[in-house]
């Protein structure tokens, strides 16, 4: 069961069964949708943006533990980060759960470092990424829902 | 919860025993003895496809060794063979459906293609501006969007048939949406997200009585009942070989001569002519009016074997072991604190659809695989039937002749251990 462990890390339960700012955000926030048409997860990501910088953020929907903690701890990480930072983040993370970077490369990642188990399940890659995904919509300001297909 | 297990286990197996040799069965399916992560492969993923016997692989490769050829257009030996070996399962295949004709019997892709071929042949012959097109809520994508295609070109209406809390067809809504503008019927004959089972028989007879053609999704059904087209009297029948313990690419549209006879083609090609000029092409005789170029010939050998495998076992006894392992896996996954049984009618057959409380099916999944268990979790590509239960997916299991009461009890256990890590 190691392998279990290694993706349902207890950090990562917690943030599933009490995800955080897990809010609608109000205008002039802007928000993007992201849908995983393979198990039907849904993702609404909201953004209040202060020039280039996320000053709030927060999501809502519905999916698994995997999907539900990586948005939660997305959110988490990205207050106060521009728009820049926001993508390199999502770039690394990225690169981390499809086994492409190693530790050392990703100094940035911080807690998200405990999603690092996911790339051992290429079918679940899609739930980390989703909330990634549709805030990369958001930032961009498309309207149209994304999916992860 | 603590609903009672029908019967005690060991009179349970031995019921199914006497009935039924499941190791014998189980030994005819190499993919029975892989191992997954380690484990055991409990294969209970078999509404999505079934695994298949040694006589159907060697089926299949014996023909490339040794039989391979082009088929209605060679004198020599091999091609006569082959169109022989062809025809025989097309012989095979009516007389499983108990099909008046054996050129009733069209050979296609699959279920998926079946409906595309009478949507986009009949249907596009037979409907029209302000016409409706009635099916069910519980229908498989692939009866949903070729007729809303045809609908979207035709300016015609897609009818939707409602299902009550058990996951049955509201037999009243349907007599209700019967209408002078219904051009045709299309529904399941079994469900693959609920397991629901309707009563085709019934609802011919309701749409006959106003003239109006049902088309009969037979894709879940024909590995779990005996299907007699003759007494159902539905007027297409469709399902898909892979399901049924054959080869993936080939499947059948059952239709009647009359109504295949009337259709225009649908795909043009090689096979599907009797002449051709640049001026005038002369259509062949059905089925081969339907079958435009070389299809796929060892799936159709393959599946002339998979259905005499099926009925080397009868499909009966197929049918009374899968009962018992539906209704004790129904009672011992529905007594699990926190599972929720999707899909509870009264007539029912070889699937499980659950949630448990607070888990996401799809973590269900994962952890599952890893105890070597393979269930399906998902939409099941029924998304109208989620939004209908208001959930986003489900776990189901679903069963086939080689599974086994242990093997119920090995996913019960392994649904414990889901509990355990994220509960
Ligand atoms: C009820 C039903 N209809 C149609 C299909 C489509 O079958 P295929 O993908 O083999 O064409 C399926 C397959 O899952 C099904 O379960």
């Amino acid at each position: 069961m190691a392998d279990l462990r290694e993706m349902y890390q207890e950090v990562i339960l917690e943030h599933a069964k009490s995800p955080r700012n897990y809010r609608a955000l109000e205008a002039p926030a802007v928000r993007a949708e992201g849908y995983n048409p393979l198990c039907g997860d849904r993702c609404t990501v909201y953004l209040t943006m202060r020039g280039d910088v996320i000053e709030d953020i927060g999501f809502q929907g519905s999916g698994c533990a995997i999907s539900r903690a990586s948005a939660s701890m997305m959110t988490q990480s990205l207050k106060g980060k521009t728009a820049g930072e926001a993508e390199g983040l999502f770039k690394s993370f990225h690169q981390m759960v499809t086994g492409r970077n190693s530790h050392g490369d990703r100094p940035q990642l911080g807690k998200l470092e405990a999603f690092a188990g996911v790339s051992e399940f290429p079918a679940r890659v899609k739930c980390a990424t989703l909330a990634w995904h549709t805030l990369e919509a958001a930032l961009h300001g498309e309207h149209v829902p994304v999916t992860t297909e | 919860m603590s609903a009672p297990v029908a019967l005690p286990r060991q009179e349970d197996a031995a019921a199914i025993g006497t009935r039924f040799d499941v190791g014998k069965v189980r030994s005819d399916f190499p993919i029975l003895r892989e191992f997954v992560h380690g484990r055991p492969l409990v294969y209970l993923d078999n509404a999505a496809t079934s695994q298949k016997p040694e006589v159907v692989i060697d089926a299949v490769s014996n023909y490339y060794r040794h039989g391979n050829a082009n088929i209605h257009r060679g004198v020599h030996l091999l091609s006569q063979r082959a169109t022989e070996e062809f025809e025989a399962a097309r012989a095979a295949v009516q007389s499983f459906l108990n099909a008046r004709e054996s050129r009733e019997i069209v050979f296609v892709r699959g279920a998926t293609e079946a409906i595309n071929l009478v949507a986009q042949s009949y249907g596009r012959q037979q409907v029209g501006m302000g016409d409706e097109v009635l099916i069910s809520a519980m229908e498989h994508h692939s009866n949903i969007v070729p007729w809303q295609i045809l609908c979207e070109e035709k300016g015609a209406t897609l009818r939707v048939v409602p299902i009550n809390d058990a996951g049955e067809l509201r037999m009243d809504e349907l007599e209700r949406l019967l209408s002078p503008r219904t051009k045709i019927v299309a529904v399941a004959h079994l469900s693959n997200a609920l397991g629901s089972i309707n009563p085709i028989q019934q609802i011919v007879g309701m749409a006959h009585a106003r003239n109006i053609p049902v088309l009969v999704d037979g894709a879940q059904a024909v590995p779990h009942l005996p299907v007699d087209v003759q007494e159902m009297d539905c007027d297409f029948y469709v399902f898909s070989g892979h399901k049924i313990y054959g080869p993936t690419g080939i499947g059948v549209l059952y239709g009647k001569a009359t109504l295949l006879e009337e259709m225009p083609p649908y795909q043009g090609g090689g096979d599907m002519i009797s002449s051709v000029t640049f001026e005038k092409t002369i259509y062949n005789k059905v089925p081969h009016k339907f079958e435009a170029g070389t299809p796929d010939i060892a799936g159709v050998v393959g599946l002339g074997a998979a259905i005499t495998y099926v009925n080397g076992l009868g499909l009966s006894a197929i049918a009374a072991h899968e009962h018992e392992l539906l209704a004790y896996a129904t009672d011992r996954i529905g007594a699990l604190p926190g599972v929720r049984i999707v899909g509870t009618a009264k007539e029912k057959a070889g699937v499980l659809s659950f949630v448990l409380d607070g888990i996401h099916p799809h973590d269900v999944g994962t952890i599952l695989d890893l105890e070597g268990i393979a269930v399906r979790t998902g939409h099941h590509c029924a998304q109208p039937v989620m939004d209908r239960f208001g959930i986003p997916a489900t776990v189901r299991a679903s069963f086939a002749v080689y599974n086994t009461l242990q093997e119920i009890d090995a996913l019960a256990e392994g649904l414990e251990k889901v509990k355990e890590i994220l509960g």
